[in-house]
């Protein structure tokens, strides 16, 4: 994400740092502004070209409006349960 | 700079059968939402969905004649 958790740089990072608080999901991040090498290789990596991007168990879920929408329709919920075994 | 038209043909081409419908956000050819439905998104993640529509995209998003794509999919 551009920023850190507790001070987002862009609107999209802080819209889904408030979506993972909201749904009381521990996560880590990493500030891609701080880290010029990672924001240059991950978009390469993950086949993704924006940030933030979300992982969960090492799998790219999605960026702002994925999150968005799997939050909506009650899917990242799931994701996160799963992934921390509820 | 870039068309509603162009995008929506792109997809046709690239997605058989796919129903690609393109909007300019701001009216500044450049920053565009588009919808796409196509049965090929069935089985897949909304990251890969997405993904496809990037991959169809790819040259003028990465020459920045489209700066900006919102997109949503579905499956028919």
């Amino acid at each position: 994400m551009k920023g850190e958790a507790d001070a987002p740089m862009c609107g999209f990072s802080a819209a889904t740092v408030q979506i993972l608080k909201g749904l009381n999901a521990p996560f880590k991040s990493v500030n891609i502004l701080a880290n010029p090498d990672i924001r240059q290789a991950l978009p390469e990596y993950s086949n993704w070209p924006t940030f933030p991007q979300l992982f969960i168990s090492g799998q790219l879920i999605g960026g702002c409006d994925i999150v968005h929408e799997l939050r909506d329709s009650g899917e990242l919920q799931k994701l996160i349960d799963s992934a921390l075994g509820r | 700079m870039f068309s509603t038209e162009e995008i929506e043909s792109i997809l046709d081409k690239a997605l058989p059968g796919a129903v690609a419908a393109a909007v300019d956000l701001t009216g500044t050819a450049d920053h565009f939402e588009v919808r796409v439905s196509w049965s090929g998104f069935q089985g897949k993640s909304l990251i890969e969905q997405h993904q496809i529509v990037n991959r169809a995209l790819k040259l003028p998003l990465e020459d920045g004649r489209i700066h900006a794509l919102k997109i949503k999919t579905m499956a028919p």
